[in-house]
């Protein structure tokens, strides 16, 4: 059954693309299949751990070995892997469904179901991974289809280039994470996850000498390993992918940059607390990190106009949270936010593709509005979506992340006090700009001058059945799972997959803690309605007394063109100066072409000699008997 | 006696060429095309089989032939162990399908090509069985010739300015090291590669022996600041050509490494090690940016074996366990990435007769198969994990890492790059759209080079998840080269 989880989605994609000659149907049929019926044996499979307790680690063979170096293909279930499962196949079979309805006029979508299956292959063998080679193949392989998939409208200038951005801004990070896999290799001797696990508390005094610095050894291991989690989750400095990747096709914004892939970093940290409770640095870094990005990317989102990019830095922002999370040690409540942000997220994705295709693809939410009626169950699902997202009392994002805030004020210490308020302040922001991209393109007057409003329609059932599913899971996964994920109960269904090193406090907080989230984001949706709909001219005005504010966010803090003046260009320019200068100015020029042009010049003066005349030749024997025949007479 | 598996190996590529002589093609060259296609093809099967019946359980060499050639002085001396026989395998795999894609190229005096490229095959063979230092050289040097005339002969615009460069680098470094033979000669009175091993040069000698040596590896490998005739030597051959130049010539070098400066010069190779540590990242950062600014596709081939060869010479130079194994994956891998690469030039290059990356674009709306082979090829070629490029890479990291910090994250810094370049490659080549109506107009492969491409892509995904059995068939040879040299430094 385990086998069947991870290979089912394999060959759906390889028969997929194989089969798209034998019917027009073949492809998005069977891709779909084999997906959604991983997606049930997950169900069971986590199911079979909660209940009976069964897990384990199945070895497929061996990858490679050389040395100590011993990597094997493997299926590792436990708790946390159970989990990810479900997650991972159970978002990705809807938008397989999904996509059914959304691509119905791409000619390609053989080559999309593909892709989809093949990026679902690659994550879970990511999330089964029972040592860090297979966990850097599926790191990879998810890195690819995401590429692949990004770039899907390969005629797109933009798409392509967006496509090489996520492929390259990731690969930095997989230089962390590979860095990460050598230091634990060279001083753990092992990469199987069970046996660095053990190894790491031998190693907690252990100090190396890195370039002259004194450092301890598991927080260097640590701050490598979130490099790598930065890259795949788009955090702060390692985010600028994550937004133009909503160039590819909307459900893939949804599985692969909402719900599943970018939460791999999330996942990596998770998987290794073993190490990372060692060190309080890089757990330090970890809430830092997760904090900045939370606020940064809630800033920005708040003046975005594309409904993409709003969602996806939403989405950067709440990965936001699940690090600074981890980062106060409260692994199993960023695993609890990942699994609740997965169903609303990607509802919120689905439902922000419906409305796209409502429109025709707009994608601007200024050119939309006053749509309520005509897309009433999208409008439903988007309400839905944004209720859980912000948090609203009783939905799923409303246990999660509370559960941040207040296991980040349970701390007590002055850094979770500073995450607890950053995560307030960020709910309220995160309440604002959802309320403003519901509001802009369901209510108000109709904007759009390209389509009237009557060729708008609602999505074909095929599109609109699995935001059924992702509601039900928005709107209830919170109060279902919570004890299960961070009740009492959590230590009994995590066991040893999340490792504590300090017993986790279940103290009572008071109550008007309680109370602040929740009340700013109920006051939150009046004052967005009066701001965005029936007042927005004070925004407006607002606006144009703060421009440079506004332009800075607006240019999402002007990172991009920063990277491209420090990095991209000069990157080019030394390219260029290499192969101009150093391989043909110099190496060639003093090299071969230097040596053959001494040679011809040579032989051309040599050459002159033999001018054919015998009076020449005559008169240099003279000359050359005579300069002999004085020598022998002065000797 | 029993059979001499291994002269007849050498040598029947050779005969083979001489029945092509003979053959009296006029019209078609379909005969030299099959003479040569079935010794290819024969000399393959025997590789295998030999590999087949190698004995992996020791370092010993193994279906030894020794005979004495000249009086005292020279022996023809042949031998295989756990890392040689891999080479030679990958030499007669690749030829067959040079071979193939000749049908296709080739348009002029296909025969003598054939009788180039089998003269060729026969010393590659050689120069991976010599057990003795003058048999070596001899086949080292010899494989200039016919590589000299292929380029020479079949090449582009600038080929006699190509050939010239690369028999005048490459000639450079030898005669420096046909001097070492002889000094080898004089110190230890053979040229018995064995028996050179037992001797033990003395230590006041080996840092001058192994830069001989050097300078003539560094310039085939090729190292920085020696590479620059590759780039050129590439964009001016024939595909068959190319293919053979990167795949297998290139390799010389590297075996040549672990065939003799280590085990012959263990103390002189410690002592050199910064050297190397500091030319192959170079190596690695310098000419990857270099490719980044490429608008020649094989160019841009060119210098990103120049960087992956980078990581030959370092993972050869840490002396782990790791870093050796990956040196010698990579070589293999390497040998079909940068093979297949070259034939995917060679195939569009047939079509529209231009190597420049602006001519092109938008394939995949044309030639889809060909496009999705292509993309596979460069996703090896960056070290995709499942892929055979990904395991040598990260071996030889993982062994570099144990040996210095700096030159371990500068060279993991380089696959940085390493995507940066292929993907710009395959966005301006294979997507995006085009303007150029030759290219509307392309037929996608035929099937002879979907036999070449779809054979070669599906070992490099093959090793790429199953590599056990290229790992076990050098694990031992590698453990006893580590051994030797450990002692010998640890003795000094």
């Amino acid at each position: 059954m385990e086998y069947a989880i991870l290979f089912l989605p394999l060959i759906g994609s390889l028969i997929g693309y194989l089969g798209k000659s034998i019917t027009k149907y073949f492809a998005e049929i069977s891709t779909s299949l084999f997906v959604s019926v991983s997606a049930v044996l997950s169900v069971f499979v986590f199911w079979n751990g909660i209940q009976n307790d069964i897990y384990g680690n199945y070895i497929i063979f061996e990858w490679i070995s050389s040395g100590n170096f011993i990597a094997n293909w493997s299926i590792n279930i436990d708790p946390l892997s159970s989990v990810m499962l479900v997650v991972v196949t159970f978002v990705s079979a809807l938008v397989h469904i999904y996509s059914i309805g959304y691509m119905s006029h791409d000619p390609h979508k053989p080559r999309f179901m593909s892709y989809l299956s093949l990026f679902t292959f690659s994550m879970l063998a990511l999330v089964v991974s029972d040592n860090f080679l297979q966990l850097f193949f599926g790191w990879e392989g998810v890195g690819l289809c995401s590429y692949l998939l990004i770039g899907f409208w390969y005629k797109k200038e933009t798409a392509n280039n967006a496509a090489i951005k996520a492929f390259i801004v990731n690969r930095i990070g997989d230089f962390g994470l590979a860095i990460a896999i050598f230091l634990i290799f060279f001083f753990f001797g092992t990469i199987n996850f069970e046996e660095t696990f053990q190894a790491s508390s031998q190693f907690v005094e252990k100090k190396i000498d890195f370039f002259g610095f004194e450092l301890n050894l598991i927080t260097i291991i640590c701050v490598f390993l979130f490099i790598g989690a930065m890259g795949k989750s788009a955090q702060f400095l390692l985010h600028t992918w994550l937004p133009d990747a909503m160039e590819g096709p909307t459900p893939v914004s949804a599985l692969i940059h909402a719900a599943t892939m970018v939460t791999a970093g999330v996942f990596l940290v998770v998987r290794c607390s073993p190490i990372f409770e060692f060190s309080q640095f890089a757990l330090n870094l970890v809430a830092v990190v997760g904090m900045i990005t939370a606020l940064f990317a809630a800033s920005v989102a708040l003046v975005q106009n594309d409904i993409k990019k709003i969602v996806a830095y939403s989405t950067c922002s709440q990965l936001g949270y699940m690090f600074f999370a981890a980062g106060v040690g409260a692994y199993h409540v960023a695993m609890f936010h990942l699994f609740t942000h997965a169903f609303f997220k990607a509802l919120l994705f689905l439902g922000a593709g419906s409305v796209i295709h409502a429109f025709k693809d707009e994608q601007d939410i200024r050119n939309m509005g006053g749509v309520r009626k005509k897309l009433p169950y999208t409008y439903i699902f988007m309400l839905l979506g944004t209720l859980a997202l912000t948090g609203f009392p009783f939905l799923s994002g409303f246990y999660s992340k509370d559960a941040i805030i207040e296991f980040a004020y349970l701390k007590k210490s002055s850094l979770g006090n500073y995450a607890a308020t950053v995560g307030i302040l960020t709910a309220f922001l995160t309440s604002i700009y959802s309320w403003r991209l519901f509001f802009k393109t369901f209510h108000g007057s109709y904007n759009n001058k390209k389509i009237p409003i009557n060729e708008t329609h609602e999505s074909p059932i095929v599109m609109l059945t699995p935001l059924v599913f992702l509601s039900v899971g928005a709107v209830f996964s919170g109060y279902f799972f919570k004890s299960i994920f961070i009740g009492h109960d959590s230590n009994e269904f995590w066991q040893s997959s999340i490792f504590f090193l300090n017993e986790i406090k279940h103290d009572v907080i008071p109550l008007w803690f309680l109370l602040i989230t929740p009340i700013l984001v109920l006051i939150s949706i009046p004052i967005s309605f009066y701001l965005y709909i029936l007042n927005p001219r004070i925004l407006e005005e607002f606006k144009n007394t703060n421009l440079p504010l506004y332009n800075f966010l607006l240019n999402k803090w002007y990172i991009d063109e920063f990277y491209d003046k420090t990095f991209v260009n000069p990157s080019k320019k030394l390219g260029s100066l290499f192969w101009k200068k150093g391989d043909i100015g110099i190496i060639d020029r003093f090299g071969p072409d230097g040596i053959s042009k001494i040679v011809k010049i040579i032989s051309n003066k040599t050459g002159k000699l033999q001018t054919g005349f015998i009076y020449d030749y005559a008169f240099v024997m003279l000359l050359g008997l005579s300069i002999l025949l004085t020598y022998l007479i002065l000797k | 006696m029993s059979f001499p598996i291994l002269s007849t190996l050498i040598f029947l590529p050779l005969i083979s060429s001489f029945f092509i002589l003979l053959s009296k093609d006029r019209t078609s060259n379909n005969s030299s095309i099959y003479i040569s296609l079935f010794s290819s093809f024969a000399t393959f099967l025997l590789s295998l089989f030999l590999w087949y019946s190698l004995d992996l359980n020791t370092s010993e060499f193994q279906f030894v032939e020794e005979k004495s050639w000249i009086s005292n002085f020279i022996k023809f001396k042949l031998g295989v162990d756990g890392i040689s026989i891999l080479f030679i395998v990958l030499t007669t795999f690749i030829t067959p399908i040079c071979i193939i894609s000749c049908v296709n190229s080739v348009k002029i005096r296909v025969k003598e090509f054939l009788i180039a490229i089998l003269v060729l095959e026969t010393f590659m063979i050689g120069v991976f069985c010599s057990l003795d230092l003058v048999i070596f050289y001899l086949f080292f040097e010899a494989g200039l010739i016919p590589m000299f005339l292929i380029i020479g002969v079949w090449g582009g615009a600038r080929r006699v300015y190509s050939a010239f460069k690369f028999f005048l680098f490459t000639l450079l470094g030898s005669v420096l090291m046909l001097v070492a033979i002889i000094v080898i000669y004089w110190l230890t009175g053979t040229t018995d590669i064995t028996q050179i091993y037992e001797i033990k040069i003395p230590k006041e000698y080996q840092n001058l022996l192994w830069l001989a040596f050097f300078s003539s590896f560094a310039v085939k490998m090729p190292m920085w600041p020696v590479h620059t005739w590759l780039p050129d030597a590439h964009v001016e051959a024939p595909t068959a050509g190319s293919v053979i130049l990167a795949a297998i010539l290139l390799k010389m070098a590297g075996y040549g490494f672990l065939r003799f400066s280590i085990p012959m010069f263990p103390i002189a190779s410690e002592y050199f090690t910064p050297l190397i540590y500091t030319l192959s990242i170079i190596a690695i950062i310098y000419t990857s940016l270099v490719a980044l600014m490429q608008d020649d596709m094989k160019k841009l081939i060119a210098y990103s074996s120049v960087a992956h060869m980078g990581y030959v010479t370092l993972g050869i130079f840490t002396l782990t366990k790791q870093g050796i194994e990956g040196s010698i994956y990579q070589m293999i891998s390497h040998g079909l990435i940068s093979a297949a690469l070259f034939l995917c030039v060679g195939v569009v290059y047939d079509r529209l007769h231009s190597r420049m990356i602006s001519a092109y674009g938008g394939l995949v709306n044309y030639i889809p198969k060909y496009s999705f082979l292509f993309l596979i090829f460069a996703l090896a070629a960056l070290g995709l994990p499942g892929t055979s490029g990904f395991l040598g890479e990260f071996l030889v990291l993982t062994g570099a890492f144990q040996k210095s910090y700096l030159a371990a994250m500068l060279a993991t810094f380089g696959v940085v790059l390493g995507a940066a370049y292929m993907l710009w490659l395959t966005k301006r080549v294979i997507f995006g759209e085009t303007n150029n109506s030759e290219v509307k107009k392309f037929n996608d492969v035929n099937k002879s080079e979907i036999i070449m491409l779809a054979t070669l892509a599906f070992f490099i995904l093959f090793f790429g998840f199953y590599p056990l059995p290229l790992m076990e068939t050098f694990s031992v040879s590698v453990n006893s080269l580590i051994d030797n040299y450990d002692t010998a430094v640890i003795s000094n």
